[in-house]
């Protein structure tokens, strides 16, 4: 152990002779490992702020969409919505998993009032719909039954439209126009933010379904409906309850196709994750990369370091150091050089994290085992990379060595 | 032990190197015993064999055939790290290019054979005997100069107080002046003779008459054999100075 510890000072003190070598040497570790700390923290930030934007839309969420079947193995959309009204009572009635449901009618339309003149989506929904979508309404109030039954004319907005049109706050109870027909604001919906892909979710007007599809797009038929289960368990169970269900309501027989499709938020939670994972993944390995090459510079400099002492490894040998002694020596330095650039490289990349947080507004999420990751990793390459030439020096022949010029 | 108190007996030995073809025979049948407290010079002209003789002697090289007993141990047959062990503990190397450890303090570089010890020192257990050892070669007050700061003399005596310090049994020089000039060679030499004085075994290999004079026996090398083994009849003393 004293002979280590003393090998260790003699390692450590042949760095210390080299500085600018040694920085050099180190450098590509630095980098390595900062780069991996900092790509693995930009992509799990990146990550979570998916997860996030998932879970703002409800985690017990599914959306059932009407005429999709399948001709010649092509899916095509038919056009005719094949759900209606009645479908989504029964599904509120006799699925037990199912804890909410609301039709869905969409719209697009240019809303006037207040300041100015806003286009944006308009989405007809039932009164259960702040409970799907888990999003509450901020100011005023939302619709209630006698509202859809009489499909009257009022509107809750999202913040983005709502401060739009009303900079001041004051949007609750002024009238809009949408489409040319007259809306009266009854509330304005919280915040919610950017959505999965990327778009502004406030952006948009809620009014009661029965209103837009008899005032907006002059149909009988909803575009969709959405369900929210019981818990995040029941929502495979709220799925198979709500497409048995259809499929009885429909009269579709067993092997047949069914003419409407589910998508649970989960699913698409999924999608979004394993793509963010794949991202996070593919900008790790990328940075990997690049410790890799640092692992590289270090045994390159090994090597000419090797040569270059060559008779300080034959003086050692001849006053009594062993292959053994050599080889540990070499190693160390190497290791030395390693973690030390390890160290180096976490610091740097954790505050290249936080400048990117900073400056680019980035989410970043520094994962502690990600640190401690990288600083082995960069340790196990100072060992991988220094062991051929700490082997080679430790098997120079003393004669030979001392001999070297 | 069949080599009783002989610091070196050697029988028979043979050292033959392969040359692609050619057989080389360097050592070609050598006995020699050398008895604690001897200062013997091994002489010879170059290809004679003497640095053969120094490097098996020394425990860096094998014989090919033959037995060599060091402190009487059998040495002949050991392996790598046995043999470093041994240069370790009971060998002190004088080499002709000092060999000293660039950019270390004297004081660390006489250091160094402790390091590799196999009885554990503490750092400052190294420090107190390093400073004995350069005392002794009359280098007190020296310790922190670096070899780039000191003579060729003094760093051969530098060299001689780092095979000093495990206390070996044999000290081996390889031509410890051939790269000074006369005077500085009578005190190098004055030094070898102080620590003979005080009992130390001396094995001098060197190719200058002058410079064997200063042993008390003179062994000749030629082809590989044993040419002459006498003692020196008109010993030259060296003065030490500071």
């Amino acid at each position: 152990m004293l002979k280590f510890l003393t090998i260790l000072k003699v390692g450590m003190k042949a760095i210390a002779r080299n500085k600018l070598r040694s920085t050099l040497t180190a450098l590509g570790i630095i980098i390595g490992v900062a780069c991996v700390i900092a790509m693995i923290a930009v992509g799990g930030g990146a990550q979570a702020a998916v997860q996030a934007q998932i879970s703002s839309l409800g985690t017990n969420f599914l959306m059932i969409f009407p005429g999709v079947a399948t001709q010649s193995g092509a899916r095509i959309f038919t056009g005719q919505s094949t759900i209606t009204e009645d479908d989504v009572a029964a599904v509120k009635s006799e699925c037990p998993s199912v804890a909410y449901v609301t039709p869905s009618v969409r719209s697009a339309g240019q809303i006037i009032g207040g300041t100015g003149n806003w286009g944006t989506s308009v989405q007809g929904v039932g009164v259960e719909w702040p409970f799907v979508r888990s999003w509450n309404v901020e100011r005023g109030a939302f619709f209630g039954d006698s509202e859809v039954r009489s499909a009257a004319k009022v509107a809750v907005l999202g913040s983005t439209v709502a401060n739009a049109l009303f900079p001041d706050g004051n949007a609750v109870d002024q009238m809009i126009r949408i489409k040319n027909i007259p809306f009266r604001v009854i509330g304005v919906l919280e915040t919610k933010g950017g959505s999965t892909m990327g778009q502004d979710q406030d952006d948009t007007v809620i009014a009661p379904y029965t209103s837009v599809m008899k005032l907006l797009k002059r149909t009988t038929k909803i575009d969709m409906f959405m369900a929210s289960a019981v818990s995040r368990e029941a929502v495979n169970e709220a799925q198979n309850e709500i497409e048995a269900l259809l499929r009885q309501r429909h009269r579709l027989q067993p092997g047949q196709d069914s003419d409407f499709m589910i998508r649970s938020q989960q699913e698409i939670a999924q999608t979004a994750d394993q793509t963010s994972k794949q991202m996070s993944g593919l900008l790790a390995a990328i940075a990997s990369i690049s410790l890799l090459v640092g692992g590289i510079g270090i045994m390159n400099i090994m090597l000419v370091s090797v040569t270059e002492r060559t008779r300080e490894i034959g003086i050692r040998m001849a006053i009594g150091a062993k292959g053994r002694d050599i080889l540990t020596q070499f190693l160390i330095e190497a290791l030395s050089l390693s973690i030390a650039g390890g160290a180096i490289g976490i610091g740097l990349g954790i505050g290249t994290s936080r400048f990117l947080a900073w400056k680019q507004q980035w989410p970043i999420v520094l994962s502690p085992t990600a640190i401690v990751l990288a600083f082995g990793f960069s340790a196990a390459i100072g060992i991988f990379f220094g062991y051929y030439p700490a082997q080679k020096a430790s098997r120079l022949d003393p004669i030979e060595a001392l001999r070297y010029e | 032990m069949s080599a009783g108190a002989d610091v070196i007996r050697i029988e028979d030995l043979h050292r033959v190197y392969q040359m692609g073809e050619v057989e080389v025979r360097a050592l070609d049948g050598i006995s020699l015993s050398i008895a604690p407290g001897e200062f013997v010079a091994v002489m010879g002209p170059s290809g004679s064999g003497k640095s053969t003789f120094m490097n098996i002697v020394g425990c860096l090289d094998r014989p090919t055939s033959g037995r060599y007993f060091l402190d009487g141990v059998d040495v002949s047959k050991l392996g790598r790290d046995q043999r470093a062990e041994i240069r370790n503990g009971k060998i002190g190397f004088v080499f002709q290019s000092f060999n000293l450890l660039a950019r270390t303090s004297a004081l660390e570089n006489v250091e160094l054979p402790l390091i590799y010890s196999s009885n554990g020192h503490s750092a400052k257990d190294r420090v107190r005997k390093a400073r004995e050892c350069l005392e002794t070669v009359g280098l007190a007050g020296r310790e922190d100069h670096v070899p780039s700061q000191l003579s060729g003399g003094q760093q051969q005596r530098v060299a001689i107080a780092r095979a000093l310090i495990n206390e070996p049994k044999l000290m081996l020089a390889d031509e410890p002046t051939g790269n000074l000039d006369t005077k500085t060679s009578e005190e190098v030499m004055a030094v070898f003779q102080k620590l003979n004085d005080a009992g130390k075994t001396v094995v001098l290999i060197t190719h200058e008459p002058d410079i064997a004079k200063y042993a008390k026996r003179i062994v000749v090398f030629r082809d590989g054999k044993l040419l002459e083994d006498r003692p020196v009849a008109d010993r030259t003393r060296a003065e030490m100075k500071e």
